[in-house]
């Protein structure tokens, strides 16, 4: 019997988003811990921590444990016309905490979509991920941007690679003092500014972004087209009352080429969901298909509405040196099958917290 | 009802903070009486104030035990918490600088020796300039290490410059000017997002008239 108490959050989501997954036809990737280090030194920049665990092989290869399922996953991918992948995965990866600067271990789940991919592909995957949160917590938000429409935005407005660090960080920051300053230092136009405060600033409505970008140029059309596209296929889904679009979410434009998201859940200071479409991080690995995929940080959830217990056992039974051990077993069965953790022992520890206590005889149970 | 938690630094920057949200209309009478209690609020207005030392702000703010908070740039600079920056509140102004003693001369054929409290920031500013230097990490007292000849330079916060000149030390290089800054933790801004950017509007009023 699964007893519900018994699952921690992050072992509870695990089972309700594997069946998520597999109802939108994600079948499970089961991979190995370790991967050939070159992969990760080709692509450091997509890692989110620098630090990789490595070690090395019997015959000589230099190994890692992996630091994230992404790149073993497209790595792997066919590069046909037509040919759509969709796998999902839970697995832990190895990485730098920031906080703590040592390596910790993370359980992540997620699913890629990865091949032919076309709008619909991208709405499924924002889709699954909405969903994804629904099924942990009824209490959270997407946020959802576009990276490609920040790229193209960024691109006109013609700035140096310093300054551009720069307005993508304070983007990030939703720093609009920053901004200013770099504006009243003249490192950036007024139209530049005009774009840029722009983009700091959250929209409630689709209709809002068309205003604030339409016309802008040629590029930045072509992207805020797809984008304000995903958009009303979310309305329709009735999806819009929990996405929310800002642009802050979008950081790293040398990967993500379309829809970026993030998901946040009440009472949770990070993010628990990120995701996006990919294809530049593709055509760096040299494949010519487009993805896109999400994962959701299960330790995150770890401390999620969890509230400290009371005690430790319903019950605890102190055994008499005469009572047989098959008598002991059968009383721990019978109390048990109602749902009651029993512990069993000789003499009570004052450091134990339990609900009832009772004595084990001969003659059976007797409250103590 | 739902409260924002506000961390404020201890302190005279932390005091001159709080006077502003007072001012804008989150008051908390019960935060000026003299005793040893450690979280103030104020149900009417839905905040709640607690004092944390300066540089533990971000933490709090990061880690969402505050939704929001007070913080000086330097700070932010130097640890990048990933946390929304929302406004400069204009006070508590100063700013990163490279000081030296007064008959320096940088000698670009060797390694520069850099004492600091702000190891990141040094290096990143030295990355820039593809200057090859030494950190020499101090937790207070930098003023001391180039007169001692443990560092050419250090780089640390220059309000007056009044203890600089004291000790025969002078600035030569601005790096980026520090003030304090509202920031705000990304997930509480989700979820209290109507409440923190009200507070965050009331504020920047503020700050455009006290600088008007």
């Amino acid at each position: 019997m699964l007893n519900e108490n018994i699952l921690k959050n992050d072992e509870k989501a695990v089972y309700s988003l594997r069946s998520l997954y597999r109802r939108f036809g994600y079948s499970r990737f089961k991979m190995s811990k370790f991967e050939e280090y070159d992969l990760y030194v080709r692509n450091k920049d997509f890692l989110i921590s620098d630090g990789i665990i490595t070690f090395t092989d019997t015959n000589g290869r230099l190994l890692a444990l992996k630091p994230d399922v992404t790149l073993s996953i497209i790595k792997n991918a066919p590069d046909v016309k037509g040919h759509i992948e969709k796998l999902y995965y839970n697995e832990n990866v190895y990485r730098i905490s920031k906080d703590s600067h040592s390596f910790r271990e993370i359980t992540q789940t997620g699913l890629e979509c990865i091949g032919d991919i076309g709008i619909y592909d991208i709405c499924e995957v924002l889709y699954l991920a909405v969903k994804s949160l629904e099924s942990i917590d009824e209490n959270y938000i997407v946020d959802i941007a576009h990276a490609g429409l920040v790229s193209a935005l960024i691109n006109a407005c013609d700035l140096s690679e310093n300054v551009k660090a720069t307005v993508l960080e304070s983007i990030q920051n939703k720093s609009i003092d920053e901004i200013t300053f770099l504006f009243q230092k003249g490192n950036i136009t007024q139209a530049a500014y005009d774009i840029i405060s722009k983009l700091i600033s959250t929209y409630k409505s689709r209709a809002e972004v068309f205003d604030a970008f339409n016309g802008t140029d040629e590029s930045v059309q072509k992207e805020l087209n797809e984008f304000l596209s995903i958009c009303s296929a979310a309305e329709e889904l009735e999806l819009m009352g929990k996405l929310r679009i800002d642009f802050s979410i979008v950081n790293n434009t040398s990967y993500y080429s379309g829809l970026v998201f993030k998901g946040y859940i009440s009472g949770i200071p990070t993010s628990v969901l990120s995701g996006g479409q990919y294809d530049k991080l593709m055509k760096k690995m040299g494949k010519r298909s487009g993805a896109v995929g999400f994962a959701v940080y299960l330790d995150a959830l770890e401390r999620h509405g969890t509230a400290q217990l009371d005690y430790d056992y319903d019950f605890v039974i102190l055994k008499d040196t005469s009572c047989p051990s098959a008598q002991i077993i059968r009383t721990v069965e019978s109390l048990s099958a109602n749902g009651f953790s029993v512990i069993v022992l000789s003499e009570l520890d004052s450091s134990i917290r339990y609900k009832t206590l009772m004595k084990l005889t001969k003659n059976g149970l007797e409250g103590a | 009802m739902e409260f924002i938690n506000v961390a404020l630094p201890k302190g005279r920057l932390g005091e001159k903070v709080y006077a502003m949200f007072e001012k804008s209309g989150y008051g908390c009478p019960s935060i000026k009486e003299n005793n040893r209690k450690l979280i103030f609020e104020n149900a009417e207005a839905g905040v709640r104030y607690f004092w944390v030392k300066p540089s533990d702000v971000a933490i709090y703010v990061e880690r969402g035990a505050a939704d929001i908070g007070v913080a000086g740039k330097d700070i932010l600079l130097e640890y990048s918490p990933d946390v929304y920056e929302l406004l400069d509140l204009k006070i508590g102004k100063c700013r990163m600088a490279v000081a030296a003693k007064k008959d320096f001369r940088d000698n670009t054929s060797e390694t520069l020796r850099v004492a600091t409290k702000f190891s990141n920031i040094a290096q990143k500013f030295y990355n820039e300039k593809c200057r090859d230097i030494d950190i020499i990490h101090l937790n207070g007292s930098i003023e001391i290490a180039p007169i001692l000849g443990l560092s050419d330079v250090i780089v640390d916060i220059v309000e007056t410059g009044k203890t600089l000149y004291e000790n025969d030390l002078e600035p030569i290089e601005t790096i980026v000017p520090i003030s304090a800054r509202l920031i705000a933790n990304k997930s509480s801004f989700k979820f209290k997002g109507e409440k923190i950017s009200e507070i965050a509007a009331s504020l920047g009023k503020l700050v455009r008239e006290n600088n008007d």
